[in-house]
């Protein structure tokens, strides 16, 4: 069990990662999405995996009797789904927004903020001609 | 009622009530002042029994320690709690006029007074879960303040903000994920005494540098600090301002927390990365800034290459180092916040941040040409001002551990800080103005509401340069408290018992 869900771990990590160096901003996106499902699953796994027995005290017991489930990783994941889904939500509409207003889906085009801005003063004197 | 609920109450109850009136502006601002001065009060508060009666910690819904939520300050975490009050006060009475009233009716307050709770829910948790989320409510708040207006380089700036943030926060997710599967709990000074005694030395440094990459990114230092300089300059200056101060702060504050108090059984690895990860972050953030032309790129440039001195302290790891890093954070939030909200004045009068269509400040306005120099030399670290002092202990403690190659580093981006602090003094302000630039508008930006905190945040450096000792000493202590955790965890762990 643990062999398959490290391999599905493996595959959306590599998928979610492949997405975000993409292109294209809903790729990236989904990359992100993809991303979390891989971060959830990963804690799942890595807090142990056990069959069928949940953390509860028998009634006619005053404590825990053998191993049981760790139920902390579950609480954790249900956080971090909460959480994923907000920002999930806030990061669609942004990207919406600036399709909309910057006009292309492509990463590549959005470097405006990464340049330096243009200005030349020899050439600005050409305006009032 | 417990004084660390405070910082966290505070900022949660004037979101409310900023919500509630959403649609009257006038209400809004006088709710942001009057919240944001309560936040400072409860925090300096909070910061003088902490120096008083030492670490004080309170447990959420009193679930006894490692299994509970655990709110925690020691010295660290309230001095960071006081500034960010001291910080948040004089920025809001700064967006009085620096912010517009649709921005406001679209929640600006809202979200400031969430960006405060979640930073200061960050400094005061003492649980490695409920650090992610707070770093969650604080960057929610921080991605809305960041897009609020819409324009396209806010969008932009936005986006690439947003994505590396969020795979940083995967990072730090994944982490703690890791981190509970090998130690088996989520509190810090539970897990301070448990890392002592896993079995699995290595699976900790892995941990470790997957903490390491998430702060980084987070704090922005060097090779992950690409999203700042396309980010921080979209929003107002108000709000950059407050980004500057508080959100990559709240990453270099993780990074001293865990890498005192979690990783400290590989020293030679980790914090041999991290000094390396600072001498580069100095010099590439100080080159950037050097080349930059519009003032705000340019200070936001200076924001990395300040953090590479923050990690140089943590790198170093001494009583000194951490105490300088300590001391320097105090100083480099208010000169760069100073600087940036001065950067908003010369906007309003000049009409521009770029350095090439404005000049003549000095002429104009001999007095702000004054005041943005004093911060400006404060970050460059000439004497008597606190830059000098803050650098002065941590290349002492640097020296003291024969480190030479991070001192030189240090010593020569100062020059490189002052050589870019007098480009804007040249260009802005001694300069002649552009033929084809707008006539100055004075009254535009010397409004009191913009200049007073600008002062303020000014004045800072002087006092922290002339009278650096208390100030010095009380760094000096919360570096022992980080060096030595008995007594953070004694405070958390004993506290029911």
């Amino acid at each position: 069990m643990y062999l398959v869900l490290a391999v599905v771990i493996g595959t959306l990590f590599t998928v979610g990662l492949y997405m975000m160096m993409r292109r294209s901003l809903t790729k990236v996106l989904i990359g992100l999405m993809l991303l979390a499902q891989a971060i959830n699953l990963l804690i799942f796994t890595t807090g142990r995996l056990r069959r069928a027995s949940p953390p509860l005290i028998p009634a006619d017991a005053l404590e825990l009797s053998g191993p049981v489930a760790d139920p902390l990783p579950q609480a954790l994941i249900l956080t971090a789904i909460v959480i994923s889904f907000g920002v999930t939500a806030f990061a669609l509409v942004l990207a919406r927004q600036t399709y909309l207003i910057v006009g292309t889906n492509d990463m590549d085009t959005l470097r405006e903020t990464d340049l330096q801005p243009q200005y030349h003063p020899e050439q600005h004197p050409a305006e009032e001609d | 009622m417990e004084p660390l609920l405070l910082p966290l109450l505070v900022p949660f109850l004037f979101l409310i009530l900023t919500l509630l009136g959403r649609k009257v502006p006038i209400f809004q601002r006088g709710l942001a002042v009057a919240g944001s001065f309560t936040l400072l009060v409860v925090t300096v508060y909070l910061l003088a029994d902490v120096a008083r009666h030492g670490i004080r910690s309170t447990q959420i819904g009193n679930w006894p320690a490692p299994f509970g939520i655990t709110l925690v300050a020691d010295l660290t975490s309230a001095v960071m709690l006081a500034i960010t009050g001291v910080l948040a006060f004089l920025v809001s009475i700064y967006t009085l006029q620096g912010i517009d009233e649709r921005q406001v009716q679209h929640g600006f307050y809202s979200l400031f007074f969430g960006l405060l709770m979640g930073v200061c829910g960050a400094f005061s948790t003492g649980d490695i879960f409920n650090l992610y989320v707070w770093f969650e409510v604080m960057l929610m708040a921080s991605f809305v303040l960041m897009a609020l207006g819409g324009e396209r380089a806010q969008l932009e700036g936005a986006i690439k903000y947003v994505i590396l943030n969020l795979m940083a926060s995967g990072l730090f997710l994944s982490a703690t994920g890791i981190l509970y599967s090998v130690v088996g709990t989520l509190n810090m000074a539970d897990l301070s005494i448990r890392l002592r005694l896993v079995a699995s030395p290595d699976l900790v440094t892995v941990v470790a540098i997957l903490f390491l990459v998430a702060f980084g990114i987070k704090s922005a230092a060097f090779p992950l600090f690409f999203w700042l300089p396309a980010s921080y300059p979209t929003p107002p200056v108000a709000v950059t301002a407050l980004f500057s101060g508080m959100l990559s702060k709240v990453g270099v504050y993780s990074m001293m927390r865990v890498f005192t108090l979690l990783f400290v059984s590989d020293i030679a690895f980790t914090h041999t990365i991290l000094l390396i990860m600072a001498g580069f972050t100095m010099v590439t953030g100080v080159l950037g800034a050097a080349a930059q032309y519009d003032i705000r790129r340019l200070l936001s440039f200076h924001i990395i290459s300040q953090i590479g001195y923050m990690l140089m302290g943590l790198g170093l790891f001494s009583q000194a180092s951490l105490a300088g890093t300590i001391f320097f954070i105090a100083h480099v939030i208010a000169s760069k916040a100073s600087l940036f909200l001065i950067a908003g004045i010369i906007h309003r009068i000049t009409g521009s941040y770029d350095l090439r269509r404005i000049g003549g400040l000095y002429r104009t306005q001999p007095g702000l040409a004054f005041l943005f120099l004093i911060p400006a030399l404060a970050l460059a670290g000439l004497p008597p001002l606190s830059g000098f002092f803050g650098k002065l202990a941590l290349v002492q403690a640097g020296l003291g551990l024969d480190q030479y190659t991070i001192v030189a580093v240090s010593l020569v981006v100062s020059l490189l800080t002052l050589f870019s602090m007098m480009k804007i003094w040249n260009e802005g302000f001694l300069k002649p103005s552009p033929p084809d630039a707008p006539p100055h508008q004075p009254a535009e930006g010397l409004k009191f509401m913009l200049i007073a905190p600008a002062v303020v945040l000014a004045v800072v450096p002087i006092v922290m340069g002339f009278a650096p000792g208390p100030i010095y000493r009380l760094a000096e202590q919360a570096a022992a408290q980080l060096l030595n955790p008995d007594g953070y965890i004694a405070a958390v762990i004993g506290s029911l018992r």
